[in-house]
């Protein structure tokens, strides 16, 4: 690492940068934490009604089951994603063409819209017309998306892991080529088989982008709203109604908009804790 | 430990090799003894690398054999040959303590933990890492990593070679010589063989019993640093070794006597008769190079340096550049002077090869 | 074991071609087909589908709309980014760290809670339904990331290359587009594919910022489910152009990916 020198000047460079975030994130967010104070009876009328929505929020069984949902979906998908992502890393070909192949086919779902993702799953999973609902009932097993709770919460971690693997996957296979042939001819010469190269070689260089991985799909798993909105509407009943689709359910379709206010800051708070817990936890090594 | 052959080894990368340069190695034949310090000296591209993974099982040769003790190992994968390698960038576990590293080849091998704790404890003793055999090898400096690279391959008592891949390039300049000693301590007490490729005269001369030098993948002089220094068999050898190197000058040679200049300049032994149209030189060290009187080789002085306990007078004649030493006191003449060669280290190369006495 | 390696990234790579393939399959099917059998292949091959697409302007259109905002917020996000990210990977000033933080904690802030403020904000300095809203509504979460990125990549060249530039005699300026930039071109594609790739890919800012003029392909999908009845086959053919710039994008930063997913730092 080169060091660095002193220079306050540097704040130059960095003004188009606050500037551009500032001016999406601050007015946006200071328009949140009014309206989470007030209340208002329509006709742009507004009440100042203190911490009441928040307090409505954080009694809310409806806001408490969403976060539950929100935290299992979350936990679900990162527990299958992480280890299926590095072991297809790690069975990946290190050279030659199917390296570009498996890179391009890999990153594919990851480009795709957000609702197009849910709205192809969609077709793909419905029972009568979707290959996939053609498939699982043809096995002899009842399923039906868009009645049956379980298998809503089935479908949208199927596809979840579909889409976002490929970024565990890809993240992890950079960890791991960027590890010198070197600390591998060592292992060999020490007697180290599989598991032990795993252990001591491999997971240890791949720990840093591990953990932009798990950061960056715990992030985004919380935020996550087009896809399963597209793919269950957060239905059957509110079987798969995570954080975001209530919140949105709330703000534009009932247009409450203090409690939705409110809401939202709790859920900013909460990612962003989550975030720095992850964050610390994975990291405290290095500092040693 | 074990003797080690290398015969009619040859490699290339490609699979189907066409003209000389598609082979990284042509031809090697060695025989090194059991218990020997060897070095391979040679520029970046000679091949030292390739021969040395040809020896420890990274790379299977083209053709030819790898022989241990006269046991044919040529296909065998690392894991299998017993051998240990210290590489050039350090490698450690950095998630384990010093101690875990050091007793990591025995755990894999199923060695009783008592007897991992004494050898480890004994070889940590050797190379002085016994106070921090409780940290984590992570935070450590790059000459304590390499230290641990090489206890990594001492505590096992089955090595049969040791080798060592430019184990010096990211150690700071004042630490070197104190590794370097090092090793040449160890390899006295521990005795096992020592192969040590570098590119680095230095380190090869005072390492090494045996030095084999290349270039382009050829061994173009195996001997001892007295040797390659006294009697360097081609003048790549004598102009990588030495600093400066080995002054080449071209040179007619008739009925025997070799001719400068057209003047006659005094060899050791006789010449051989070269074929038609071969390249001749003379080669002779700055070392044994003096300034004579009259009657000598005519020169222009160029540049004096200074290089500590002696003085580099560079001298010209017409396009040839001609090397010198002399000491601290004596006087270099300005501008023209004359130049005399010890007709027992001076000697005839035809085609880049020492003309041997006909 | 050594033999079946292949095998693991083969059904995954298998596992992601299905619902494209279902996709693909349906957009040449008519929408007799879709709803009346079940077929793997169309029975009654058609580009009607994308006829539609191709000739309605309404369609065509939103694929214009959506590479018009994604181009500029990617132009905007890699320039503002740059000196950021310099400034970052060479000096130390005050309060540098919690500016990096503040800028990643947007990167965490979910699109749902912005999506009304967005639109409210929008509206009111008039710039609502234009390409520049959501271009800059996008380098929310866009730029934190390329400042991110950006920094791994110049962290890891030596500051040498400045300090002999300054001797050179060169200026600020001139050093960082001549020499700098040059040496981090890599750096910058990567940047500006991640750019792209969450700008085209997130749709709820967009659909929320923009009414008919700055439409997004993606958006203007959703109106076949509604309005239009159930038009599966155009729908799937929609779906499937969405996914083709995507995947020429990634053709073409292919032998970079890897590489830049391992630059940027925590």
């Amino acid at each position: 690492m080169a060091t660095k020198s002193d220079n306050n000047r540097a704040w130059l460079f960095v003004i188009p940068v606050i500037v551009l975030v500032a001016f999406n994130a601050v007015v946006p967010l200071m328009t949140v934490v009014n309206y989470s104070v007030q209340e208002t009876f329509g006709d742009n009328v507004f009440f100042w009604h203190g911490l009441g929505w928040f307090e409505d929020v954080l009694r809310s069984e409806r806001a408490h089951a969403a976060l539950a949902r929100q935290l299992m979906f979350t936990f679900t998908i990162l527990i299958i994603e992480i280890p299926l992502g590095v072991v297809i890393a790690l069975t990946m070909p290190r050279k030659g063409v199917w390296v570009s192949v498996c890179l391009v086919l890999m990153a594919l779902p990851l480009l795709i819209p957000w609702n197009v993702v849910g709205a192809m799953w969609n077709i793909f999973a419905l029972p009568d017309i979707g290959l996939l609902g053609r498939l699982i009932n043809s096995m002899g097993i009842d399923y039906n998306f868009t009645q049956q709770p379980l298998a809503a919460w089935f479908t949208m971690i199927l596809m979840d892991v579909w889409h976002w693997t490929s970024l565990v996957a890809l993240l992890a296979y950079a960890g791991l080529i960027s590890i010198p042939d070197a600390y591998y001819q060592a292992a060999k010469i020490d007697g180290a088989k599989g598991w032990a190269v795993f252990r001591y070689i491999q997971l240890p260089k791949m720990k840093r982008v591990l953990t932009i991985a798990v950061l960056l799909r715990f992030m985004d798993s919380f935020m996550i709203y087009t896809e399963p909105s597209v793919l269950t509407g957060g239905g059957p009943g509110n079987s798969t109604t995570l954080l975001s689709i209530d919140l949105v359910k709330i703000a534009l379709g009932q247009f409450d908009l203090g409690p939705a206010a409110a809401m939202s800051l709790i859920y900013f708070l909460i990612t962003l804790l989550f975030s720095w817990i992850f964050y610390t936890v994975m990291t405290k090594d290095e500092g040693q | 430990m074990s003797r080690i052959g290398l015969s009619k080894l040859s490699h290339s990368y490609i699979d189907t090799p066409t003209d000389a340069a598609d082979w990284a190695l042509k031809e090697i034949d060695i025989e090194w003894s059991d218990g020997g310090a060897y070095a391979l000296l040679g520029p970046s591209g000679c091949g030292k690398s390739t021969l040395l993974n040809i020896i420890s099982g990274l790379v299977v040769p083209s053709n030819g054999r790898v022989l241990f003790d006269g046991r044919d190992v040529t296909e065998l994968p690392p894991e299998q040959r017993n051998i240990a390698q210290v590489f050039q960038f350090p490698v450690t576990y950095d998630t384990m303590s010093v101690y875990a590293n050091l007793a990591f080849p025995l755990r894999n091998r199923g060695v009783s933990e008592a007897k991992i704790d004494a050898r480890v404890r004994e070889i940590a003793e050797m190379l002085e890492l016994t106070d921090m055999l409780e940290r984590r090898a992570a935070g450590l400096t790059a000459d304590a990593k390499q230290k641990i690279s090489m206890g990594r391959g001492l505590v096992r008592q089955d090595v049969n070679v040791m080798m060592f891949d430019e184990p010096l390039t990211v150690i700071d300049p004042q630490l070197k010589w104190t590794l370097r000693s090092k090793l040449k301590e160890l390899h006295q007490r521990v005795g096992v063989t020592m192969i040590y490729v570098t590119h680095d005269q230095t380190e090869a001369l005072t390492f090494a019993d045996q030095v084999v030098v290349m270039q382009d993948g050829e061994i173009v002089q195996i001997g001892t640093p007295v040797d390659l220094f006294e009697r360097p068999t081609h003048t790549f050898v004598g102009h990588f070794i030495g600093s400066p190197g080995m002054n080449v000058l071209p040179c007619e040679v008739r009925e025997g006597a070799a001719y400068f200049h057209g003047r006659h300049v005094p060899i050791d032994a006789g010449v051989g008769r070269p074929g038609e149209g071969a390249r001749l030189e003379i080669g002779v060290r700055p070392e044994f190079t003096r300034f004579a009187d009259d009657g000598g080789v005519p020169v222009t002085v160029v540049r004096v340096s200074d290089a500590g306990r002696h003085r580099v007078v560079e001298t010209r004649a017409g396009d040839t550049r001609i090397n010198l030493l002399t000491s601290e006191s004596e006087a270099v003449p300005e501008g023209e002077a004359h130049l005399e060669f010890d007709p027992a280290h001076t000697r005839v190369y035809v085609d880049g090869w020492i003309s041997e006495a006909a | 074991m050594k033999r079946a390696t292949w095998l693991v990234p083969t059904l995954y790579i298998l596992f992601l071609m299905l619902p494209i393939y279902w996709l693909v399959n349906m957009s040449f099917k008519t929408t007799n087909e879709i709803l009346g059998s079940f077929t793997l292949f169309p029975n009654d091959f058609t580009f009607e589908n994308y006829m539609v697409i191709f000739t309605d302007q309404s369609w065509y259109m939103g694929y214009f709309n959506s590479m018009l905002y994604v181009s500029m917020n990617t132009v905007i996000s890699v320039a503002a980014a740059l000196p950021a990210a310099y400034a970052f990977s060479r000096y130390r000033f005050l309060g540098d760290k919690h500016l990096f933080f503040w800028l990643l904690t947007n990167r965490m802030a979910p699109p749902a809670v912005f999506a009304l403020p967005f639109f409210q904000f929008y509206s009111a300095v008039g710039l609502f339904d234009t390409h520049i809203a959501v271009a800059l509504a996008h380098c929310l979460f866009n730029i934190p990331l390329a400042v991110w990125i950006l920094e791994g990549f110049m962290s890891g060249v030596p500051k040498e290359l400045d300090e002999t530039a300054y001797v050179d005699g060169y200026s600020f300026p001139k050093f960082f587009f001549k020499i700098f930039l040059p040496t981090i071109k890599s750096g910058i594609g990567v940047t500006a594919f991640f750019c792209f790739m969450f700008s085209w890919v997130e749709l709820l800012l967009a659909k929320n910022l923009t009414a008919v003029d700055a439409k997004p392909i993606a958006a203007t999908m959703t109106r076949t489910a509604s309005t239009a009845g159930y038009e599966l086959g155009l729908l799937a053919a929609a779906g499937v152009l969405t996914i083709i710039p995507g995947a020429i994008v990634i053709y073409f930063v292919r032998n970079y990916i890897a590489k830049g997913f391992a630059l940027g730092r925590v």
